[in-house]
């Protein structure tokens, strides 16, 4: 069983594309992609375990730091480049951005929405916080150093001219439900958006 | 019985392979016959599809796993790395490993004898590359019946040589293990090398190379080579823990005997090396460092010269070695990714430097082992005890 956001995004990733996978946790997305659909592409990943795993799974993995940008990766390379769960640990999340669109058309990106009601009710009410299934760490031990909204990532993408072409919401525990229409800012845990750049 | 630990090859025992078909050399001359030493470890399924090569390095040897005597305290060179269980499981994979052509332990070489002359070959061996050796060692996967290897394994100019293997047969790999080697060698790098040389050539005992004739050998000029060698394959970090400014006696003595204890070790691994070592071997393999660089005929773009590589790849640099630090394996692994080869680059944290890729070390291990049970996984390689 595939986490949610990967499943919907195993099911938006075209047949044959060759992708980027920022973030690529232990390679199952990618293993998933290239047995199902022939997706090729890198996994970029810091994480020791995660690294291990993907060469075991035979994912083709490079140990790399997203802070550093993507220098290595020339313009317009591949189809599309997938980020999930990483944005909001990232220094600049709006120059990585950049640089997502940079090597690729298009692009995937997933994080935890920081207006969800729960991680309301945690600051807005308890005045803590918030901690949940999608931002699990402390305040003092959280890699998450630019948390967002749904609401705070489509105004990103409206200031830099992008097009959005896809984008829901999911909450963790209900695998498989995603929803854009519902009031997303408030009810969606996680945020999923498909992005490209503006063809003139 | 002798006892060696489980995880041991154990008792084993080099052979000799004699060559009798001429080898052109990227040098212009031809090797009109030659021996290869190597040894192998494990057996050689029925399909010839589990066949692993180790390629050595610099001062390298075919004796890289197990012990050629019960008594025999220290196994080969990279024992940490292959046997039973380990990254390179000897259960699984049939390993081959070699002494190099114009090596000194038992390969045709500098110190073999020139059939031309009926006198050792000395300096007038010819020059030879790594695209020499890759060549020669196919030619001994042919005698062993194996056409096509699972892996091809070095680390520095050892993983040059898998990287060749990978250009130059790629129908014949199946996956190149690349580890803390660089695509060429920098200037720095030929610079030590050459201080090496220039230590070697300058010795009164060298004679042009013919010190055997002379009955002499260029110890003095061997020792500063292994010396200078030394220190660029230790961290800076490593050689301030092991040794500090640590002192042999109390006091200072004024004088220029040993008195750190970093002084003592370095002469002491020179000396070892100086009676164990042939100078002419030893020239020969710097300059096959020296002149490494598969991207030079393809106008300086290596992802250019790589484009025929078929197999995946994992590169692996450590982070404290400055000889073939981080970014020379970055460059490599970006030419491939840039090729759109397969290929997994790892980083490997370690104080040891150069040397940290002959040492056991968790990460290292872990990774060389995933990508190893990986490749026998996609062979279908059955583990036979």
């Amino acid at each position: 069983m595939m986490r949610a956001d990967l499943e919907l995004i195993h099911r938006w990733i075209p047949q044959g594309a060759h992708i980027l996978d920022l973030a690529c946790g232990d390679g199952t997305l990618l293993e998933a992609l290239a047995r199902d659909k022939g997706v090729s592409g890198y996994g970029l990943e810091i994480d020791p375990e995660g690294i291990t795993a993907c060469i075991g799974k035979g994912v083709s993995v490079i140990e790399q730091n997203l802070d550093e940008g993507l220098v290595n990766f020339e313009d317009d390379t591949y189809d599309l480049v997938v980020m999930t769960q990483a944005l909001q640990a990232l220094r600049r999340p709006d120059r990585m951005l950049d640089e997502m669109l940079r090597v690729a058309n298009e692009c995937i990106i997933t994080f935890p929405n920081f207006a969800y009601w729960r991680h309301r009710v945690h600051l807005g009410i308890r005045g803590y916080m918030p901690v949940s299934k999608s931002l699990p760490h402390a305040w003092y031990d959280t890699p998450n150093i630019h948390l967002s909204t749904f609401n705070d990532f489509e105004h990103l993408c409206r200031e830099k001219d992008l097009v959005i072409t896809d984008r829901a919401v999911g909450i963790r525990d209900h695998e498989g439900h995603w929803t854009s229409r519902w009031r997303p800012n408030l009810f969606g845990e996680i945020a999923i958006f498909r992005i490209s750049r503006r063809q003139d | 019985m002798p006892e060696f630990p489980c995880d041991s090859v154990g008792l084993v025992a080099p052979q000799t392979a004699h060559f009798d078909d001429p080898l052109a050399l990227a040098c212009g001359k031809t090797l009109p016959a030659y021996d290869l030493v190597y040894e192998t470890y494990g057996t050689l399924n029925a399909e010839g599809t589990n066949a692993v090569l180790i390629c050595h390095a610099l001062s390298g040897h075919h004796h890289a796993a197990g012990y050629h005597a019960a008594d025999e305290h220290k196994p080969g060179w990279w024992d940490a790395h292959i046997g039973p269980g380990k990254s390179i499981d000897t259960n699984r994979f049939f390993v081959v490993s070699l002494n190099n052509l114009g090596g000194c332990h038992g390969s045709t070489g500098p110190v073999s004898e020139n059939p031309d002359t009926g006198r050792q070959w000395g300096p007038d061996f010819p020059m030879v590359t790594v695209g020499d050796w890759v060549h020669s060692q196919a030619r001994l996967a042919d005698r062993l019946g194996i056409e096509r290897f699972a892996a091809v394994i070095g680390g520095s100019l050892g993983g040059m040589q898998a990287l060749q293997w990978a250009l130059t047969y790629p129908e014949r790999i199946a996956n190149a293990v690349v580890i803390a080697a660089t695509p060429k060698l920098s200037a720095q790098n030929i610079a030590f090398n050459e201080v090496a040389r220039q230590a070697i050539r300058s010795d009164p005992d060298f004679h042009n190379g013919w010190y055997d004739e002379h009955g002499t050998v260029p110890r003095r000029g061997l020792k500063l080579a292994r010396m200078v060698g030394h220190i660029t394959y230790l961290s800076e970090d490593a050689m301030g823990s092991k040794f500090g400014r640590d002192l042999r006696s109390e006091d200072l003595n004024f004088g220029y005997d040993v008195e750190f204890q970093v002084e003592s070790y370095l002469r002491h691994q020179g000396d070892t090396f100086s009676s164990s070592f042939d100078a002419n071997t030893y020239l020969l393999m710097t300059k096959a460092l020296d002149y490494f660089d598969p991207a030079a005929v393809h106008g300086g773009v290596l992802a250019r010269a790589v484009a025929p590589a078929e197999c995946p790849f994992l590169v692996v640099s450590f982070t404290s070695d400055w000889r073939f630090p981080p970014s020379r394996s970055r460059e490599l692994a970006n030419a491939l990714i840039r090729a759109g080869k397969s290929v997994s680059y790892v980083n490997i944290d370690s104080p040891h430097g150069h040397d940290a890729f002959l040492l056991p070390e968790p990460r290292y291990q872990s990774v060389f082992g995933a990508f190893m049970s990986r490749a026998a996984r996609e062979l279908g390689l059955e583990e036979h005890a």
